[in-house]
């Protein structure tokens, strides 16, 4: 509520300014022109590395154009587009990743809550939890990736060694469970400092008032926390989603996309880079990107999260 | 309120919960690095034998060092440029009253957002075409427009707490708006500008997808993806041990930005988040 109340008043003063735009002083045109100067060069680059790369990928995702062949390369239009979609792998390839999304993220909001919850209110170690759950955050995705890839290889390690020495990177199922549990032991840290930062938003009167009029633990949570924390919630959801989906360097560690645990981004990749198949790999590309648009569209438009940075 | 001993019990054994589950990972690939290549096939969680042959393996091989090397070097420049940039354009959105602020934050977010697979093909295709495909500059160029979205949110959220009267005060003193920058404000922004770097660096040092798909040898090939070609630093060695020794090396950094940065990280995290 107070957020839009404020976005109203903001608003305001911004249509006043562009009313008295034409009469600009020689003060404010200077500081405009600064303030172009001094974006400007961080707009090239992001637009050079970004913007136009993915409009040349739209451009390769119409052509049929093999790098064994280049000489063969030709405008096909969406022939790309309709064999990828008819594909099963690519439809596997979705589900797989949508799996991993959903089933990671929700699990990593129930731990990243808990998480939050204990460094915001533990009476011990505060400091040291804080710290420690740095390390998952910024450690090197790879390098712990293969020390999962160790611990569940039979006859080198201890995971394994617990459950009779199976191998279970080699079936579907459960190397899709290591797969979300190496997502869920690197992330959860990065959700629970959201939401952790998002809990120090709520005001401790509140919870007392609630407290003296009788209202349980549980409920001073759904009833005060939650709603005041919503704003942090959704931030911290969309963006663990956006970077669930895009799921690559476990999948890729850990079992390489064999035995069906594929995501989209390593079936691009090895459209792209093993097929050498730059058509299909750069249609599979837009159709991700395409997928990540959509994900962003629906947290915010439906569910109301405000895109960070965009109130300031 | 004081507290009971049971709940004492429940928060201390809920934080060693944590602590446990953390850090048993990180223990696994330490012990595992320090295994010795004849017993590396027995599944105990620490070594048997303690050997530092591992590394002494990886630090002879340019299968190693030059990628660190590499790793080093690139994540350095391009943390460099990218949070000069940042703090040019987080300026003007923290301070400067111009048109397409919203825009700027707009673009920053949907790069931040990009799927990197669907711009490892064009950007493979470019640059093996402008001739830096597996070169140093093929992914410092990347790296810079991947963390200036990072910079520019952490540092726009750090430079709205700056006290701005200081720079209204240089002004008066007869500085230009650029001087007033680089004088009064910047000296002030110094914190912001560490804890984005820290970012910035953590992303470039993590990346993978860009990292193996634009390099083709060990001439600009990160860690993080010799890592995933290291064949073994000799034909009998094997190389568990190998890689095991390598990810630790590249995580003893982030163990000690950790320790040293970690009011700073928590606060660059949080801060583009909350404030909005």
């Amino acid at each position: 509520m107070t957020a839009k109340t404020e976005a109203v008043t903001t608003g305001e003063p911004q249509v006043t300014e562009r009313k008295h735009r034409k009469r600009l002083s020689e003060g404010a045109r200077a500081e405009r022109r600064l303030g172009f100067l001094l974006c400007a060069p961080a707009v090239i680059v992001m637009l050079a590395v970004a913007a136009f790369p993915i409009f040349y990928a739209v451009w390769l995702s119409l052509q049929r154009y093999d790098l064994r062949f280049p000489n063969e390369a030709k405008f096909i239009g969406f022939s790309n587009y309709a064999a990828v979609l008819s594909s099963q792998y690519w439809w596997h390839a979705l589900w797989v990743t949508l799996i991993i999304t959903v089933v990671s993220v929700a699990v990593e909001f129930v731990l990243g809550m808990l998480l939050a919850i204990l460094m915001f209110r533990t009476l011990f170690f505060r400091g040291t939890v804080r710290t420690i759950i740095l390390i998952p955050y910024g450690i090197v995705t790879v390098a712990a990736a293969y020390g999962w890839q160790y611990a569940w290889t039979p006859n080198t390690g201890y995971l394994s060694a617990l459950f009779n020495n199976s191998a279970p990177l080699t079936k579907t199922g459960t190397a899709i469970a290591i797969i979300i549990l190496a997502e869920i032991w690197k992330t959860t840290p990065f959700m629970a400092l959201l939401l952790m930062a998002g809990l120090s938003l709520v005001p401790e009167d509140l919870q007392k008032a609630a407290r003296v009029d009788g209202a349980s633990a549980w409920q001073r949570f759904v009833r005060i926390t939650l709603p005041l924390m919503k704003p942090a919630i959704l931030v911290a959801l969309l963006f663990r989603t956006l970077d669930a989906f895009r799921v690559f360097d476990n999948i890729y560690i850990l079992t390489a996309g064999g035995n069906g645990t594929y995501s989209v981004s390593i079936l691009g990749y090895d459209n792209l880079f093993r097929a050498l198949n730059l058509g299909i790999g750069s249609a599979i590309s837009i159709l991700i990107f395409i997928c990540v648009a959509i994900i962003a569209f629906i947290f915010i438009r439906l569910f109301g999260a405000a895109a960070p940075g965009t109130e300031g | 309120m004081a507290a009971t001993t049971r709940q004492k019990s429940g928060w201390i054994t809920a934080n060693v919960v944590t602590i446990l589950l953390v850090l048993i990972p990180v223990v696994w690939i330490f012990s595992l690095s320090f295994k010795d290549p004849s017993s590396i096939t027995d599944p105990t969680f620490f070594p048997t034998k303690w050997t530092w042959a591992n590394y002494k393996g990886i630090f002879n091989s340019s299968e190693f060092t030059r990628p660190l090397l590499n790793s080093i070097g690139i994540g350095l420049i391009a943390t460099f440029i990218s949070v000069v940039l940042a703090s040019l354009a987080a300026y003007a959105v923290a301070r400067l009253a111009f048109p397409g602020k919203r825009a700027l934050i707009g673009l920053s977010l949907l790069i931040a957002m990009f799927p990197l697979i669907s711009l490892a093909t064009p950007l493979f295709n470019i640059e093996r075409q402008l001739g830096i495909f597996n070169t140093w500059l093929g992914l410092i160029i990347p790296y810079i427009a991947f963390g200036l979205p990072l910079g520019i949110y952490t540092l726009s959220a750090f430079f709205r707490e700056i006290p701005w009267e200081l720079e209204k005060a240089a002004k008066m003193d007869g500085a230009t708006p650029f001087q007033a920058f680089v004088r009064v404000i910047a000296p002030l922004a110094a914190p912001g500008m560490v804890t984005t770097a820290i970012l910035v660096f953590l992303f470039c040092w993590n990346e993978f997808l860009l990292a193996i798909t634009l390099t083709s040898t060990i001439a600009a090939r990160t860690a993080p993806a010799a890592l995933a070609f290291f064949t073994g630093s000799s034909q009998f060695a094997v190389p568990t041990g190998s890689i095991s020794a390598a990810a630790v090396v590249i995580t003893i950094p982030i163990i000690i930005f950790v320790l040293l940065f970690q009011r700073r990280i928590v606060a660059g995290l949080t801060s583009g988040a909350v404030k909005g």
